[in-house]
């Protein structure tokens, strides 16, 4: 068998701060194979973005990774131990050529001052030994792959000249400039209308079709999951509770928390069903609970079991995994 | 036919953009030529893209924003307020009864004061209660409605989450006893397990204390679940309102339809079932002719490149801003 695009083994991330170590990240595994677009889903707090960011090692001077925490990304001619990589130097593999990332609002990841060509060309002259006039090209022509009209003229303007659905097509184009391996897309939608929003992640899932590269999408749409993704992992409060295909997490999902997500979500094919809220509020990260960790929101907590045990992503046969005591009794 | 609460008549709010080389004269028309009736006692859901003038048309009825012409008559049955021509004194009387709750309950609320302070401060501010111990009663009376705790009110809004900050607002724009409330994209920063819980409350203290809400948002899921009128705003135009049910089954503006069609599903097998809107919103600083949708409408004609369609009633109570909606929807329900 040969090994997935991206492995991901007992992430575990914890941040030092004034008030003691805080866990964002807690034994977190999953594989992602390349031309798949798995969803990372979950609240604000559930650590999506730091689980994403630990695969670029991007995640700020304070974070301590756990000890077993093993992060592998394979391509045809390489092999990269991202938990190994030392330097700055080092990463650069990880860091916008093998990896590349976009962010929810593109305005912020552009340099305000500087043309988004020289940009381009910045960002493929660190990775490829290319010419400038080269490097130029490769940056029109992503421009124009990504659906911008007069590539030439906007490689020559700065990112305030362009509107918010244009400034991430051309954010798509500067991460995939370097044709990466494993594209993650944080929020890559969140801050644009749902008229661009549809166009952007139809732009993706095209990409994705030519290229075949694989993609972790960032997202607290369920509905962008739906519409996007082969597969899903839902987060909760730093821990993966459930993983699958999309179509089956989405139709009968196993997970508590991913049944309350659901549930809370209003549907337009049934106007009058009630919103069933999530009961109570997501623990502060300072006081994650014990046992499970969604056990002190969760309608099916088994007294004396969930409150102490911790429950493992187990795999169920058909390419689904759920981290449930309740769950697998049920399926029993 | 129900009584209304607000009634906008062809009201249009510009602002100019600052005298700059390349800004010169430039005049933005956040709002213009819009008509729209809310009745007592509704939740009225307004929708539309950013850019679209939703904000400022809320921020207008509340006298928020220098209102450049038209009408805004307020009546909660008590008495009337003239909008754009309220004195001073009236101004006051006014902002007890129609009251604004934020988007950002992190940004909307002061560190530095405690929740029942945050909530009193409107009370004292406008000099409504004479003895702290009156106050006392109208905080505890409301933060209970709000589903807050009485030992809440101690603490101060840093130790609050999302949802509860999101109540602490509701309870403050809620102490003056207000008639009419704008909900601002309310629920837009909540996390979608406890966006469910305010909508809740939104709807039960609509109902028990028979308040009219006019809910803004760009979330049209939402829009369907807690709205019972829908109005569409593109481009400083309002482009249709109609009943909810209405608007999401019969949608008569083509814009609408679009709108609708991009929600994404939650089911995969809906996959590029949706109708493409090609391109974006144009600036609304330098407007197309004739219809405001027409650059990105895929049933443009002629006469929509020069002629700007008119508010019409197209039956089944919805009113539409298009020269060709009976012709396409008819078309569209066909196909």
């Amino acid at each position: 068998m040969t090994a997935p695009l991206l492995d991901v083994r007992n992430l575990t991330v914890r941040f030092a701060t004034a008030e003691g170590l805080v866990t964002a990240v807690d034994e977190v595994s999953f594989q992602l194979r390349s031309g798949e677009i798995m969803g990372l889903v979950g609240e604000s707090g559930s650590g999506k973005s730091v689980t994403a960011k630990a695969i670029m090692r991007l995640n700020a001077g304070n974070t301590r990774y756990g000890e077993g925490t093993a992060i592998t990304v394979t391509v045809p001619d390489r092999r990269i131990d991202v938990m190994a990589l030392a330097r700055e130097r080092d990463m650069r593999p990880v860091r916008g050529d093998l990896v590349s990332m976009i962010f929810q609002e593109p305005m912020a990841s552009f340099a305000p001052a500087i043309t988004i060509g020289r940009q381009m060309i910045e960002q493929l002259q660190l990775h490829r030994p290319l010419g400038r006039r080269e490097a130029s090209e490769i940056g029109i022509e992503m421009l124009s792959k990504v659906g911008i009209s007069e590539p030439g003229k906007r490689f020559d303007q700065y990112a305030f000249e362009l509107s918010g659905g244009m400034r991430q097509r051309a954010m798509i184009a500067m991460a995939l400039s370097t044709r990466p391996r494993l594209l993650i897309a944080d929020e890559p939608t969140t801050a644009l209308d749902v008229t661009i929003q549809a166009q952007v992640l139809e732009l993706i899932r095209g990409l994705v079709a030519e290229y075949g590269m694989g993609v972790i999408l960032i997202t607290h749409d369920l509905g962008v999951v739906a519409q996007t993704c082969d597969s899903v992992a839902v987060m909760y409060l730093g821990r993966l509770v459930e993983r699958g295909p999309v179509r089956d997490v989405i139709r009968r999902p196993q997970h508590p928390y991913t049944q309350g997500l659901l549930n809370a979500l209003p549907k337009l094919e049934d106007l009058d069903a009630p919103l069933t809220p999530v009961p109570g509020d997501i623990p502060s990260p300072l006081e994650r609970p014990r046992g499970c960790v969604f056990h002190t929101r969760c309608p099916k907590r088994i007294p004396d079991r969930c409150d102490s045990a911790v429950p493992h992503l187990i795999g169920r046969g058909d390419g689904r995994e759920v981290a449930c005591f309740a769950a697998g009794a049920e399926a029993a | 036919m129900s009584v209304s609460i607000v009634s906008v008549n062809d009201l249009a709010v510009h602002f100019r953009l600052g005298g700059g080389f390349l800004g010169k004269g430039l005049v933005v028309r956040a709002v213009e030529g819009v008509s729209l009736v809310i009745p007592r006692g509704s939740f009225f859901g307004l929708v539309g893209e950013s850019g679209s003038g939703k904000t400022t048309l809320g921020r207008a009825i509340l006298k928020a924003v220098p209102i450049t012409s038209g009408e805004v008559v307020f009546h909660d049955g008590e008495r009337a307020f003239d909008i754009p021509k309220l004195t001073a004194a009236d101004t006051k009387l006014y902002r007890r009864r129609a009251q604004l709750i934020f988007q950002d309950p992190y940004a909307a609320l002061s560190p530095r004061m405690t929740v029942r302070d945050i909530i009193a401060e409107p009370l004292e501010v406008m000099r409504l209660t004479k003895t702290r111990a009156e106050i006392d009663a109208r905080v505890r009376d409301i933060a209970a409605k709000c589903r807050l705790n009485v030992e809440h009110l101690r603490r101060f809004p840093h130790a609050f989450s999302g949802g509860q900050r999101q109540r602490i607002s509701i309870a403050r724009a809620l102490v003056t006893e207000p008639a009419f409330l704008v909900a601002d994209e309310s629920v837009a920063a909540l996390d979608v397990s406890i966006q469910a819980d305010i909508l809740n409350l939104l709807k039960a203290l609509q109902r028990d204390l028979g308040l009219t809400f006019l809910f803004i948002s760009h979330d049209l899921s939402v829009v369907a679940h807690t709205c019972d009128h829908v109005a569409v705003m593109y481009l400083g135009r309002l482009v249709e309102t109609a009943p909810t049910r209405r608007l999401f089954t019969t949608p008569m503006h083509p814009y609408t339809r679009a709108l609708l069609s991009a929600i994404p599903s939650l089911d995969p097998d809906d996959r590029g079932k949706a109708e493409k809107l090609e391109g974006e919103i144009p600036s609304p600083a330098r407007p197309p002719a004739g219809c405001k949708f027409h650059t990105r409408c895929r049933f443009v004609r002629e006469r929509c490149r020069s002629e700007e369609p008119r508010l019409r009633e197209v039956g089944g109570g919805s009113v539409v801003a298009c020269h060709f909606a009976e012709e396409i929807q008819a078309t569209q329900a066909a196909a």
